[in-house]
């Protein structure tokens, strides 16, 4: 019946408001098109609890998932979410392919296009690096991680999964808690929710603060204490150790102090506040095995609803083909010529 | 051979001449300059309507060769150098091998000398493979022909060796270029910290990275009494610390380039590679600085920082893609944008690009004195172009400015009396 319904009544008011073959960032979405996204998720997730989970919704598309760093959960997530549309998908990682042997991004993007792959999935240790791609092939690119940008689709579930919580977004007070510097979640999170209407607090060690974050329409704080206090959702990052040049913090023993949730800091929250983490979680760090696993926490429902937020984004960027604005680098470009004055 | 150049507006700021003059060349040499001439030449060359000055120096290119020569080389980077209206360009030694030898010296003034286009004025390593530790031979290099001394790219970090190599310089009268960046506070940065830095999630290069190693290079200029020269510097905070050390006495020079008065860090949005460049794009804060301190003379002269890189260099990640642009073949028209906004007259913008750099280098050259060498650079201030890759002479086209319509390019240039560019063509 889903299938029915999103190719009936969502199509003609779909193909109006998507135009996108590629998702490359939250920044680039208006209003309308994240709501479409959390209101296609919506129908979509209903698919993953049938006995059957499967709907034929991209039977005959070929999706590639093309990733430069390690990652399970997402590849997962998109590889099953793939699956549940009845779409072909191949996984492609670094190691296993030609870019140890110096081969170039577009190259190797345009050797998999080559085989008629209709939607890209990439992850890759470098920012803009989705937008860069998405200049050079006609297959539809969706960002699955570009360096310290976006991860757009876990700022697509969190929205979503804020917005299944709490009935709205508007005016919803989210808290991002840890480093905000290094976050591509924090970044894709940050333009979702203002666009939608939230108030957003971020709050961090000053070193993990990225300059001029305020004009994003963010509150920047650096006292959990005082941060935590109003918030309807804190939303945990993790710390990325790998991704740190030089000491941004003395030790892991003073951020858990300093930034960590545990059921004392907790207290201080408001009765119904939402923990989210985007995982995986560093236990003890971010937050406390009680807090992970405690009544607050809604890091499983993140996860289930990942797929459908996933789901939703590969079938509106892989339908789209037939619509006209096929190159949104125009945009861009633009753009730069603005810029350049 | 007697060439004649009538009717043109000869403007050379250390003769004060600012009006129309012909000029007289024979054989390499400046024979006269007068009003009104009858004199019979082999050649005439009508300049009316343009401006006949100086040969323009760029202190500041790479040109590649030895070692990527797929990037440039010898004879592309100074066809380049001709096809912009310099006379003559000082090479960077950031070569494969660094050029910290005699012999390198010999080699890049030799290849110049054969291909018989402009002048090649190479700039010597300061410290052995430019690794900041042990000087190079600073007197085997000047019998080289090394006019000045320079790590760029690189910065000096220890500060001991800088205070040693300006001291030691004294001795041969060599400046010292310095690239000022402060290593901890550039930590793999590849853009300006900022609000679009935050926003493309890119490490940010912040501003006191440059003039922090500024503060410091004025204080060691300062001990020593050796010439320094500020390599391409981007923004207000460095300007302030040179605008007072100079009032303060200090013998400091500057320069500063194109894309500094006309880009800022939003032509980076698209992670537009060619707008990747070290020092970074700044703020139109720093733009504006950056124009105020060539009017008040904080910054001395215009060059390019020309550095060629090849296209698939470019078109990888932005954090992956090499720094640098190319601008030989762009400045000259760029500058003229600053006569044209008033921020310099046409005499002030001469005198920046040709007896400036040839000042700070101690070069007798940047003056049409009779007598002198016969180093001109006549231009066209109203023809309008738009930049397009396909017709550079550069052999790579990381340009930010492709697509530009400008206004201002050289039509002839003469190097020791004898013309490299006819017509804007390379003889």
């Amino acid at each position: 019946m889903t299938e029915i319904r999103i190719q009936k009544t969502e199509d003609r008011e779909r193909k109006k408001t998507w135009v996108r073959k590629d998702l490359l960032s939250v920044e680039e979405l208006s209003k309308e098109e994240i709501k479409l996204v959390l209101d296609t998720a919506e129908s979509f997730k209903e698919v993953s609890s049938r006995d059957v989970k499967k709907v034929p919704a991209l039977r005959g598309k070929t999706i590639a998932n093309l990733f430069f760093e390690p990652s399970t959960r997402t590849r997962t997530s998109f590889e099953l979410a793939a699956k549940r549309l009845s779409a072909d998908i191949i996984n492609f990682s670094a190691s296993g392919s030609s870019t140890s042997k110096g081969e170039s991004l577009s190259d190797t993007a345009k050797n998999i296009e080559a085989m008629h792959v209709d939607t890209i999935v990439m992850r890759h240790p470098s920012s803009g690096s989705a937008e860069v791609l998405s200049r050079c092939v006609k297959a539809g690119i969706v960002n699955a991680g570009d360096g310290i940008h976006e991860h757009p689709t876990q700022g697509l579930l969190d929205l979503f999964t804020i917005r299944e919580k709490k009935k709205n977004l508007e005016g919803i007070r989210v808290c991002l808690v840890g480093d905000i510097l290094h976050s591509r979640v924090a970044r894709s999170n940050i333009w979702g929710l203002v666009k939608m209407g939230a108030k957003v607090t971020v709050c961090g060690p000053p070193t993990l603060i990225p300059a001029k974050i305020e004009e994003l329409g963010v509150e920047v704080c650096y006292d959990l204490d005082k941060a935590v206090k109003d918030q309807d959702v804190l939303n945990i990052l993790r710390i990325q150790l790998e991704r740190q040049r030089g000491a941004f913090f003395p030790s892991i023993r003073e951020y858990a102090a300093e930034y960590g949730i545990s059921s004392e800091r907790l207290k201080k929250a408001k009765p119904d506040v939402v923990i989210m983490h985007p995982g995986p979680v560093n236990r003890g760090v971010e937050l406390s095995s009680a807090v992970a696993d405690g009544k607050h926490s809604v890091i499983l429902d993140q996860v289930t609803n990942g797929v459908a937020i996933r789901m939703a984004v590969l079938f509106l960027t892989t339908m789209v083909d037939s619509d006209p604005i096929r190159h949104p680098e125009q945009a861009s470009v633009s753009e730069r010529v603005e810029g350049s004055s | 051979m007697k060439i004649l150049i009538k009717n043109g507006h000869v403007v050379d700021p250390r003769n004060k001449i600012d009006g129309v003059v012909d000029i007289l060349i024979e054989n390499d040499r400046i024979k006269k300059v007068f009003k009104k001439s009858d004199v019979k030449a082999d050649r005439e060359i009508d300049a009316k309507g343009k401006i006949v000055a100086p040969g323009f120096i760029d202190m500041h290119v790479h040109l590649r060769q030895p070692g990527y020569e797929y990037k440039e080389t010898i004879e592309t980077g100074l066809r380049a150098a001709a096809k912009g209206g310099f006379t003559g360009v000082c090479p960077m030694p950031n070569t494969n091998p660094v050029a910290d030898r005699r012999s390198d010296m010999e080699f890049m003034i030799g290849e110049a000398r054969r291909l018989s286009l402009v002048n090649l004025w190479p700039v010597g390593a300061v410290t052995l493979k430019q690794e900041g530790k042990e000087l190079t031979e600073f007197g085997e290099l000047k019998k080289g022909g090394a006019m000045a001394l320079s790590d760029d790219g690189r910065p000096i970090t220890d500060s001991q060796i800088l205070r040693r190599a300006l001291e030691y310089a004294k001795k041969f009268d060599l400046t010292i270029l310095a690239h000022c960046q402060d290593e901890g506070l550039f930590c793999g940065g590849c853009m300006h910290e900022g609000f679009i830095s935050t926003r493309l999630g890119l490490a940010g290069i912040p501003a006191e990275a440059e003039s922090a190693e500024v503060a410091r290079d004025i204080q060691l200029a300062n001990l020593t009494g050796g010439k320094l020269h500020f390599c391409h510097i981007s923004s207000k905070k460095s300007l302030d610390l040179i605008r007072e050390a100079k009032k303060r006495g200090s013998l400091v020079t500057a320069e500063t380039c194109p894309h500094y008065f006309h880009l800022t860090d939003a032509a980076v949005l698209g992670y537009n590679t060619n707008a990747k460049m070290n020092p970074p794009l700044r703020t139109r804060e720093d733009v504006e600085a950056v124009k105020l301190s060539l009017k008040d003379g904080t910054i001395d002269t215009i060059a390019t920082d020309h550095a060629p890189h090849s296209e698939s260099e470019k078109a990888s990640e932005f954090d992956q893609a090499p720094f640098g642009i190319i601008g030989l073949e762009t400045s000259l028209a760029l500058s003229l944008d600053l006569v044209a906004e008033k921020v310099l007259t046409m005499s002030g913008l001469v005198e920046k690009m040709s007896l400036a750099p040839a000042k700070i280098l101690g070069l007798d050259r940047g003056h049409l004195s009779e007598g002198a060498v016969a180093d001109i650079t006549i231009l066209d201030p109203t023809q309008q172009w738009v930049v397009d890759a396909t017709k550079f002479e550069s052999k790579s086209k990381n340009s930010p400015f492709l697509g530009w319509k400008v206004k201002g390019r050289a039509t002839d240039v003469f190097c020791a009396g004898r013309q490299v560019l006819k017509d804007g063509e390379i003889v």
